[in-house]
């Protein structure tokens, strides 16, 4: 037991000190995300009325754009020097590894999401209870998007064009996490209280959990053959 | 003494090849005899529907289209499970074989759906949770397809599609009770198992021959494809050699 937290902490604090060697990395997709974010209100027009009610989907939409093109990260890097070929080879249970390396990837790349963007919906004139539903269902929602993506970066490893397929696999999945993230601002902002949409995000982050890192580390094994 | 049966007889390609061959015509076959009385019914026995009028036609290909959509998918998974687990190479041959026919009645459940709509809905196209849930089945096919075109290697290609598969599998559920989950515009299930069928007995005929005959079809293009692909990943063994030599 103490050897798979020792495992799982390693991990976590490997990847970290990596991901602050190179702030270039982590601050692009943070980036990314407040520009995707603030191209809305050029395309559509600055009226704050349509703003507002654009605001969850289009700062939820970016979010997933974001965390998807941070998948690449994932994993690449240790393929490609060989670490992770010593990580499959460790007698700890890979699914416990691959958890810590989502974890660490979640620190760097999903984390400042959602800290961010009580400040974008503040540019969409969301209302303060809002903002907060906003920062909630993010923080509860893109652990999920980190999950699921690892599938897809461990399936897409080493492939020809992976980082476009990995768009084909990855967003179709995160579609409930999309409609439940954004519909949990909606309504909270309608009065119906976001509490069902945080529930059902919340039973996602749980479902993934459990069953994302073993299939995620399935895929590492199929690739890594 | 009771002769021992072999049951893995038919899992190697080798033996699996010259039976689909034979089975195609007789599903081809069915198919067809399924296809013109599902077809009669759908278009002069079934009565007007008292609110849909004659529009509600589609429905003979619509729902069909859209059962087979997802247990295609279902079929697909079990099989690429199947050869994830036991390793047989003829279950993932099958799973890959069965992902266009499935990619291609999502298409036609969408298509159908929207022809539909027009008349009862006035739209084209609504962001219902139903449609939704099959567009993303669409896209499940697709990218199960890419990733199988993607991997040269056809072994490693039909395991990494195959983990896909089963991670979809999460989307079916989802479809199915969509309905019940989100209270919306796409009317609820007209045959269940409890209440037995709510409509005219000759339009439930219809739409179970049309079912029947989509599923024959889906038997006998998903055999022609399987040996196809079989013979493209064995293409190296003899009897391959000896078969192409024999059709010559």
């Amino acid at each position: 037991m103490t050897s798979l937290t020792a495992a799982f902490r390693c991990i976590v604090a490997r990847d970290i000190t990596l991901a602050l060697r190179r702030r270039a990395d982590v601050l692009t997709t943070l980036f990314f995300f407040v520009i995707v974010v603030s191209l809305f209100p050029l395309g559509v027009g600055p009226e704050m009325a349509t703003l507002r009610i654009m605001a969850p989907g289009v700062v939820w939409v970016a979010a997933l754009l974001a965390s998807m093109l941070a998948l690449e990260r994932m994993f690449y890097g240790d393929y490609r020097d060989g670490t992770l070929e010593q990580m499959l080879l460790t007698p700890q249970p890979l699914p416990v590894l691959v958890l810590g390396k989502v974890f660490a990837h979640w620190l760097v790349s999903g984390l400042p999401l959602v800290l961010i963007a009580p400040l974008l919906g503040v540019q969409y004139d969301l209302p303060p209870e809002g903002l907060l539903i906003l920062a909630l269902s993010l923080l509860v929602g893109t652990p999920v998007l980190s999950l699921i993506g690892a599938i897809g970066a461990a399936l897409t490893l080493g492939v020809r064009g992976g980082g476009v397929l990995v768009s084909l696999l990855v967003l179709p999945l995160y579609i409930p996490v999309l409609i439940f993230g954004a519909g949990a601002v909606d309504a909270s902002m309608s009065g119906l209280g976001a509490q069902a949409h945080l529930s059902l995000l919340g039973a996602f982050l749980l479902g993934a959990l459990i069953l994302a890192p073993w299939a995620a580390a399935a895929a590492l094994r199929i690739s890594m053959e | 003494m009771a002769k021992k049966i072999n049951w893995f007889k038919y899992s190697s390609p080798q033996t699996f090849y010259p039976l689909a061959g034979k089975m195609i015509p007789w599903f081809a076959v069915a198919a067809l005899l399924f296809t013109l009385p599902g077809l009669y019914f759908s278009f002069f026995v079934a009565p007007p529907d008292y609110q849909q009028g004659e529009a509600y036609r589609i429905m003979f290909i619509h729902v069909p289209a859209a059962w087979m959509s997802m247990f295609i998918y279902m079929v697909m998974a079990g099989y690429a499970g199947m050869g994830l687990v036991l390793n047989s190479r003829l279950s993932s041959m099958m799973a890959s074989a069965l992902a266009p026919t499935g990619a291609m009645f999502t298409f036609l459940a969408l298509w159908t759906g929207s022809l539909w709509g027009k008349p009862m809905w006035g739209a084209w196209w609504v962001w219902d949770a139903r449609l939704t849930s099959e567009l993303i089945l669409l896209f499940l096919y697709i990218g199960f397809m890419s990733l199988y075109a993607a991997i040269d290697e056809p072994r490693r290609a039909a395991r990494a599609s195959a983990v896909l598969a089963l991670v979809g599998v999460v989307n079916i559920p989802i479809i199915y009770f969509s309905v019940k989950w989100w209270n919306t515009l796409h009317q609820g299930s007209s045959i269940t198992a409890s209440k037995g069928p709510t409509m005219a007995a000759s339009m439930f005929i219809a739409m179970m021959l049309m079912a029947m005959a989509f599923w024959m079809y889906t038997i006998a293009v998903a055999l022609m494809r399987v040996r196809c692909e079989i013979l493209e990943r064995e293409r190296h063994a003899e009897w391959v050699a000896e078969a192409m030599r024999g059709a010559k």
